[in-house]
């Protein structure tokens, strides 16, 4: 099944970095820029007011009379740097005495120089204005001193700075995004490496992750462990159960069928014996079917996880004639195997084990008393073939493709025990080994069932 | 003669207008009677008159209006009377600040010379085009036997021991009348007290003041005077009698005055006024062997001892009433002994 | 034979027992595994057919000790547990063979006397009856040093008589153990294979002798 995916944590992680990040560099660059505004603006202020210090400082009474000697360095220290265009208004009280009469007056003076942004003939500009008290012939005079710039450098020196803090914001930034990714990324390695060790795993590896990972992953660590071994549990329970539940039906089945066979001894009349032929027959049946439902089970899940096993075919093959020779001498069936070749192939012996012995099963069961079975293992086209040829009923050419699907059962096998799913569970085996099965019919008479497994 | 008459024409038809003193005129005519270029100059026509033939060999369409005031008048034109003049071009540097720090000159920034010296350029507005140092100008003839001064103490020293001999026969700018005196005697006294004391020794020997450059050349060249201090090394090299005199810049200090001109925010047709702009500042600039630049006597004197005047705000504090009074004051009570 | 059943659920127990005996075995039941080692200390058995689940611990223990000890009775292990997996393992223990519950008698008796004659190997099993010398694991028949092979069938019937001689054995009683029950066969097959036999005595002492209306039964002459 597909995950329900609803975002990424990487992604989410950078998000979130690159947001705190880009905050941080916007508030760095408003700092930056707001500081270096203050700092620009301040050291235009403190020129300003020296300026009109100097000013100050140069008026002199003399006979009772305010004589102001400009310093040359009142004006040109304005203009040491760039270029500025410089103003200045001298007042005495509200007398104006020299310099720009119409430059805007700061109210509200004091001793020290006050500072205020305006416009003057066209141009912003900033003033700064201070007054100091003389005794003149009129009395006590309050001489007012104004020096305005504008602000050409003022607004360079913004701008640099503007593209300066840009510049660090920017270059913040950058580095964080960088520093960022690797966090993500860092972030993201141990859930990567757990996310690696869990699916390198087979279908039936439920061990706990031992691996070290970071605090942050413990708890989904330890329920993934507990799940694990939840999941093993109930594997494990489910086994037991199954194994338990078939002891506990197939004991009471044994019961009957054994006491079934001790009746049919005892009974005479050949109706009541059909009776309990027919007895045994659905015990038997029911035994079976069970068994290759499990069986089937078992196959389904082993294919999962094929192991990779060396078979020798030729010497499995004489292990199971071996082990089937009771059952055909029971019916006076002789199986005759014929391995010319030592032939090996690789998967999982149980499964071929199982495969094999389900169609020798078949061949035994639909074979006619006194007749013969015959197995040849040959390397043909690439491949290990095993031939199995009986000379029992024989497929029905009509449903022979359909043989190999669930509970498909002959037409022609009602009267013989068996499950319908025997030739599903081989036909299952062998597309999980990269192999085959075809079904057909001797010339001379009965089934011929062909496996052939790559080498 | 054809322009002559032209500009005669012109002085009166358009004079009514004038209530500024217009000292010459000429109207160097263009193949169209449009577009018109009108430049105030304190510079004579003989002076500018290559930098405006050179140009209309470029722009043979344009006509040139060329006015010459006094650096004043100039003042008196843009700032009071706002006549719109396309260009103004002065040596009183201290007044062109002022057009521009009070707002009356244009910004122009698309100058062809980018690289336009630091000193040379305030704030887009003011641009300069020549160097022009100030030094002595002195007679051969009078100062036969005597050691040419070099330098400000040793023209004191001489004048101190010789008194007799230069009693009435030392001339010098009379600041209170000539902008470019008050401008060289400003600049002259920030850089050194030696030009106090020189005042005052010069004071002692009745000396003559004079609005003009030239007639101070003149007195030079007729033998009234035997120096005179403060006279553009420039305009006393253009004098045909240059033989009558020797030119000193100072080796103490030589205050070099530059040449200016801007474009008023009165002007009518400032794409014209900023093209002759860019052409007069490409003849200059960069190079400043330039001859507008380039004096003989810059060329010889020693390049520490010149001293630029910087165009600047700075400049706007000798324009201040109580500083030009109280620099008066103390020129005249110096300089006039009576 | 000899059999010892080691089961825990009686009515199985019973059953076999009495299914067995119907065919003249003799069957001591062990309820659990200590009875199982009681009884194997103190008799032999031709044959051990062992329970994986006992109340007193896992047949497969009894696999393990038993094969380290030193009897060497046959192991047919009956289990309820089908998976391939147990199956091998049960191998792997040590047992000879194992059968799935339920159980077919014919199936068992089958590989019982495939276990034991895997387990004589080349040794000669033989009883003696008249001048005849029988080798039901070999399945040969020797009459005056004249060696016959016979066949399942007749070698199934032989045994049958070889081992309880004047006893009469009812047509249908051979029937049931000679056929698995699925077999559809008629009582005309045992006069079939009494036929063969009787060929077969021929040169002998010994012939398998008609009694009307009960069987058959052998005889010495």
């Amino acid at each position: 099944m597909r995950p329900n995916v609803k975002g990424s944590i990487r992604q989410r992680l950078l998000f979130m970095l690159l947001l705190s990040t880009a905050a941080i560099a916007i508030l760095l660059y408003v700092v930056v820029q707001s500081v270096a505004e203050q700092i620009t603006q301040e050291s235009q202020d403190n020129i300003l007011a020296a300026s009109a210090i100097s000013i100050l400082d140069s008026a002199r009474v003399i006979d009772g009379e305010i004589s102001i000697d400009l310093p040359y360095s009142s004006l040109s220290m304005l203009d040491s740097v760039t270029d500025e265009r410089a103003f200045y208004a001298i007042h005495l009280n509200d007398e104006f005495l020299s310099g720009y009469a119409d430059l805007p007056r700061i109210k509200n003076l004091s001793d020290i120089p006050t500072f205020q942004s305006s416009a003057y003939l066209g141009e912003d500009i900033r003033i700064a204005s201070t007054r100091r008290s003389y005794s003149t012939l009129e009395g006590q005079a309050f001489l007012e001193v104004s020096v305005a710039q504008t602000l050409t450098g003022l607004n360079q020196s913004i701008s640099r700075v503007s593209r300066l803090s840009l510049a660090i914001g920017f270059g913040f930034f950058l580095v964080s995004m960088i520093v960022a990714l690797l966090i993500a990324q860092s972030t993201i390695r141990p859930l990567h490496s757990l996310t690696e060790a869990v699916s390198r795993r087979g279908p039936s590896d439920l061990r706990p992750v031992t691996a070290p990972v970071p605090t942050e992953m413990t708890p989904l660590v330890a329920s993934l462990n507990s799940l694990m071994i939840r999941l093993q549990n109930s594997l494990s329970r489910s086994e037991d159960f199954i194994a338990e539940a078939a002891h506990r039906v197939r004991t009471p089945m044994a019961i009957v069928r054994t006491q079934a066979e001790v009746t049919l001894r005892r009974v005479e009349k050949e109706e009541n014996r059909q009776t309990v032929r027919e007895m045994i027959r659905a015990i038997d049946e029911s035994s079976r079917t069970a068994g290759q439902l499990l069986d089937y089970a078992m196959v389904s899940f082993r294919t999962d996880d094929l192991a990779k096993e060396i078979i020798q075919l030729d010497a499995l093959l004489a292990e199971i004639v071996d082990r089937l020779a009771p059952l055909s001498e029971l019916r006076d069936v002789t199986i005759t195997l014929n391995t010319p070749e030592k032939l090996k192939i690789v998967g999982d012996q149980i499964l071929v084990q199982n495969a094999i012995q389900n169609v020798l099963d078949n061949a035994i069961k639909y074979s006619d008393v006194d007749t013969e079975i015959s197995i040849l293992l040959i390397c043909k086209n690439d491949k290990a073939n095993i031939i199995v040829k009986d000379r029992g009923y024989g497929f029905d050419n009509a449903e022979m493709r359909d043989l190999l699907k669930r509970f498909k059962r002959g037409q022609n096998a009602q009267q013989v025990i068996g499950s319908g799913l025997g030739l599903t569970i081989v036909d299952d085996i062998m597309g999980a080994h990269g192999g085959a099965i075809s079904l057909s019919n001797n010339q001379e008479g009965g089934a011929c069932v062909h496996l052939s497994f790559p080498l | 003669m054809r322009a002559f008459i032209i500009s005669t024409i012109m002085l009166i038809i358009s004079g009514s207008a004038h209530a500024f003193d217009v000292e010459d005129r000429k109207v160097f005519k263009g193949h169209d009677g449009e577009p018109v270029l009108r430049i105030i100059s304190t510079a004579d026509i003989s002076y500018f008159a290559p930098m405006i033939n050179s140009f209309r060999a470029t722009r043979p369409d344009v006509t040139i209006d060329y006015t010459v005031a006094s650096s004043t008048q100039v003042m008196q034109a843009i700032y009071e009377e706002k006549q719109p003049f396309d260009l103004a071009i002065s040596s009183a540097m201290d007044l062109q600040i002022k057009l521009a720090n009070d707002g009356y000159a244009r910004k122009h920034t698309s100058y062809s010379a980018q690289d336009l010296p630091n000193w040379a350029v305030w704030n887009d507005m003011v641009f300069a085009f020549t160097q022009e140092p100030a030094g002595f100008v002195i007679s051969n003839k009078l100062f036969e036997g005597y050691a040419i001064p070099k330098n400000r103490q040793e023209l004191i020293n001489t004048l101190r021991q010789n008194p007799k001999k230069f009693e009435g026969r030392v001339g010098t700018y009379d600041i209170r009348k000539s902008g470019a005196g008050y401008l060289f005697a400003t600049q002259d006294a920030r850089a050194s007290d030696t030009y106090w004391r020189l005042t005052e020794v010069m004071g002692t020997l009745d000396p003559r003041l004079y609005c003009c450059a030239s007639d101070m050349i003149a007195d030079v060249v007729d033998g009234t005077l035997a120096i005179a201090y403060n006279v553009l090394a420039s305009y006393a090299e253009q004098s045909p009698y240059i033989d009558a005199f020797t030119i000193v810049l100072p080796s103490d200090f030589s205050t070099v005055m530059l040449r200016t001109m801007l474009i008023p925010s009165t002007s009518k047709n400032p794409e014209l006024a900023t093209s002759f702009l860019n052409f007069a500042l490409s003849q200059t600039h960069p190079t400043e062997t330039s001859t507008m630049l380039q004096t003989k006597s810059l060329r010889q004197a020693k390049q520490s001892t010149l001293t630029r005047i910087s165009l600047g705000p700075g400049l706007l504090v000798y324009l201040d009433y109580f500083k030009k009074k109280h620099f008066m004051e103390e020129w005249e009570n110096a300089i006039l002994q009576e | 034979m000899r059999f010892l059943l080691i089961e825990d659920n009686e009515l199985l127990a019973n059953a076999v027992t009495e299914r067995l005996s119907l065919d003249g075995h003799i069957i001591d039941h062990a309820n659990d595994l200590s009875t199982a080692w009681d009884y194997t200390a103190t008799s032999s058995y031709d044959m051990i057919l062992l329970d994986i689940m006992l109340p007193d611990g896992d047949g497969r223990k009894f696999l393990e000790q038993h094969r380290m000890g030193k009897s060497r009775t046959p192991i047919i292990v009956l289990t309820a547990r089908s998976e391939v997996s147990d199956r091998v393992g049960i191998l792997d223990l040590g047992a000879d063979d194992y059968m799935i519950k339920p159980i077919d008698f014919s199936e068992l008796e089958a590989r019982c006397r495939a276990v034991l004659r895997r387990r004589a190997g080349a040794a000669r099993n033989t009883m003696s009856f008249g001048d005849i010398e029988f080798d039901a694991l070999a399945g040969t028949l020797k009459i005056n040093d004249n060696e016959i092979k016979l066949r399942t069938k007749e070698l199934r019937l032989l045994e049958i008589f070889v081992n309880a001689p004047q006893q009469i054995f009812a047509k249908s009683h051979l029937l049931n153990r000679l056929f698995p029950f699925d077999v559809e066969a008629s009582e005309n097959a045992i006069e079939v294979y009494v036929g063969r036999l009787r060929k077969h005595l021929g040169d002998s002492n010994v012939s398998i002798t008609t009694v009307r209306g009960l069987g058959y039964k052998l005889e010495c002459v």
